[in-house]
């Protein structure tokens, strides 16, 4: 079955989002006609050079940075694991990591292996959250010690979009005179964010998440941030990343950003509210729902509820069949054979985690779109209930 | 996204013989909640011992549930007899085939069909006889054994696929590798195996080990808050409490298999086996 733009209801905007009409616009020329080098003496090359410098400015204004401070990568991972790489290279005497539990792969499985790809012994701390997928400051403060040579600590959550105080934790990192990374790729363009006013060492964001292409993406470095290179090569972003630009996704990025500015406050307005009538909807007209995920401290995009007593991936295929596009943690989605681990580490029960659904925003949902879901989910989850033998009603 | 056979996508969409007989000649309750897929099968056999009626109740994903249906509607009107040799294969044929990594859908079928049959003719499971393998979903060596040589498997990473045992914490993966070397290699003996693994005395494991835990372990576990002990090292089991904040959260088990397990079997010998003392 193939699904076009027109019917699909798209509500996995955290896994990706649709390239923005005025951001396609924006690269075709650089696809086509603009193919120069930026880096060329020549006025052809020259130009890229000048639409990468503007794009360079977009990103920036929307992080309230300075355009020095960005540099382009091939995606949020690649960002991740340059910020993390970079603060092991300068302090070869630290081996001392303190991240979270519940950070995307990009973090968790890089801090995972750490060992085997440096051949050097580190010590990860990984902080636990609560019931409610928080962070305890308090338990964050005691973990760090001499040793420790960068905390790296996600601002948003991929899964429960719970936001962590990375800005709080920044600070103290500071007073300790340790880098701080934030793994910011589900939070940029969904929420305000001024790092003129933080101590946040180092950022990665990804431009698939906000409406750029995939395979774009950056790493904000603090001036004055000692930093070491991932990629060796030519001087390109200022020897900080070798390699050709990828100038028609960076001019996106760019767009991307500046779209995303203009739309902080439909995305914080409107998104939100039709994200709260989804869930306060499915939360009443389902039994057996819950929340995941505390409800304040959190992305105005994304809901993630779990429907107890059945499976996420039978719930997927049969929003499939209303060509509803959402995900789930459940084990059998996640390619493992255990649900999420954000899931796990939030202690939710296995009648829960096998059965949570992840929707989330963008500004492309309409509130149509919201009561199709609200008419569909109820049944959906009533007809897998008769099928499961745990499922009694009372 | 999974590739699902025509079939099995019509199986999920509208499974046949839902629900349950109400005094079913036998029942079968397979699988649990935590593992993420469970199957209740009720039988009802006739004085011919002809299977006349089947009907389920699945909790799991599409496969599972398209597994089931299709089960169901093999076994309605097949002799008992030919029931017992039904195997998991016969299952996934049915169906044109599963995804590999879905293959322990058909098993659980399988197994609720025996217990089923069981719980008819009051004969003892065999499978449900043998040693827990796998803690995480509950596997015995027997059905590993099974898996194994009825579908042919090569690898640990096959035995998860069909069997799910290794899928959860992974601390039994050396217990499959050594199960996979048995039932497909006689000749090669895995006593032998294990001997030359085996060159230290008790005391000087015990010894290594509690080195380990004091100089290594104890100190990163600090870090995060917590504290480790040991208890017991009885053969290759190695008992430890775990204090303070990892004590009897989720994460005790990945600090216990990916790091405490890891270390230990690094360092002193790479048999050993973690277990939390409870
Ligand atoms: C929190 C988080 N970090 C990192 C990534 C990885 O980004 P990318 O796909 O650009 O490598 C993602 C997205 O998948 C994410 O959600």
């Amino acid at each position: 079955m193939a699904f076009s733009l027109d019917t699909v209801i798209y509500m996995d905007n955290n896994a990706t989002t649709r390239i923005a009409p005025e951001v396609l616009d924006a690269m075709m020329p650089y696809l086509s006609d603009y193919y120069g080098n930026p880096s060329s003496m020549h006025t052809f090359g020259g130009q890229v050079g000048e639409a990468v410098t503007q794009a360079r400015q977009s990103v920036a204004d929307l992080l309230g940075a300075d355009p020095g401070e960005i540099v382009f990568t091939s995606c949020g991972t690649e960002s991740d694991s340059t910020a993390i790489f970079s603060a092991l290279r300068t302090y070869p005497e630290k081996n001392h990591v303190v991240t979270t539990r519940v950070e995307h792969p990009a973090v968790k499985n890089l801090c995972d292996n750490l060992e085997t790809l440096t051949g050097r012994k580190y010590h990860i701390s990984r902080l636990p959250v609560a019931e409610d997928g928080t962070l305890d400051i308090e338990r964050y403060k005691e973990c760090l010690t001499d040793e420790t040579a960068i905390v790296s600590v996600m601002w948003a959550n991929n899964e429960t979009g719970v936001l962590f105080p990375v800005e709080e934790m920044a600070k103290i990192a500071k007073e300790r005179g340790i880098l701080f990374h934030t793994d910011a790729v589900q939070a940029v363009g969904k929420i305000p964010i001024n790092l003129k006013d933080s101590t946040i060492d180092m950022l990665s964001l990804s431009g698939h998440k906000l409406h750029a292409p995939k395979g774009i993406g950056v790493l904000y470095v603090r001036k004055g941030t000692p930093f070491v290179p991932f990629l060796n090569g030519g001087h390109q972003e200022k020897g900080r990343r070798g390699g050709t630009e990828n100038v028609a996704s960076i001019i996106g990025l760019g767009k991307a950003c500046e779209l995303a500015a203009a739309m902080m406050d439909e995305e914080n307005t409107r998104v939100r509210a039709l994200r709260d009538k989804l869930e306060k909807g499915l939360l009443s007209s389902v039994p057996k729902a819950i929340l995941n995920g505390h409800p304040e401290k959190r992305l105005p995009n994304t809901a993630n509820i779990s429907f107890e007593y059945v499976e996420g991936e039978a719930i997927l295929l049969m929003m499939n069949q209303h060509n509803i596009c959402a995900s789930s943690g459940s084990a059998c989605t996640s390619g493992s054979l255990e649900p999420s681990h954000v899931l796990r580490a939030m202690g939710v029960p296995f009648t829960a985690a096998h059965g949570s659904i992840r929707f989330s925003l963008s500004v492309y949902n309409t509130e149509e779109e919201v009561d199709f879901i609200l008419e569909k989910m109820p049944p959906i989850i009533a007809r897998l209930r008769e099928l499961s033998p745990f499922w009694e009603e009372d | 996204m999974w590739e699902y056979t025509d079939k099995v996508q019509e199986h999920f969409t509208n499974p046949k013989n839902v629900g349950e007989i109400k005094n079913a000649s036998g029942t079968g309750n397979v699988g649990s909640i935590a593992c993420g897929d469970a199957l209740r099968l009720t039988i009802q056999v006739d004085e011919n011992d002809i299977i006349t009626d089947a009907k389920f109740k699945t909790f799991g994903c599409a496969s599972a549930i398209a597994s089931s249906s299709m089960l169901t509607e093999m076994l309605k009107g097949m002799k008992l007899e030919d029931a017992k040799n039904l195997t998991n294969d016969d299952i996934a044929q049915a169906l044109g085939g599963l995804p590999k990594e879905k293959m322990h859908c058909s098993v659980m079928g399988r197994e609720a069909l025996e217990a089923a049959i069981a719980d008819y003719t009051g004969v003892m499971l065999p499978m449900a006889q043998g040693e827990v393998v796998c803690e995480c979903f509950g596997v015995t060596d027997l059905e590993i054994i099974r898996a194994i040589k009825e579908n042919s498997l090569a690898s640990v990473e096959e035995i998860t696929n069909f069997t799910k045992a290794g899928g959860g914490c992974g601390k039994c993966e050396g217990r499959l590798a050594a199960l996979l070397v048995e039932s497909t290699d006689k000749q090669s003996s895995p006593a032998t195996a294990q001997k030359k693994k085996k060159r230290m005395t008790a005391l000087e494991k015990i010894k290594k080990i509690e080195e380990v835990i004091e100089r290594e372990i104890k100190p990163t576990l600090k870090k995060d808050d917590g504290d480790i002990q040991l208890i017991d090292v009885d053969g290759d089991f190695v008992t430890v409490s775990l204090r303070g904040t990892c004590a009897g959260c989720y994460s005790s088990q990945t600090t216990l298999k990916e790091y405490v397990e890891k270390k230990l079997r690094e360092q002193v010998l790479d048999t050993l086996i973690v277990e939390e003392d409870k």
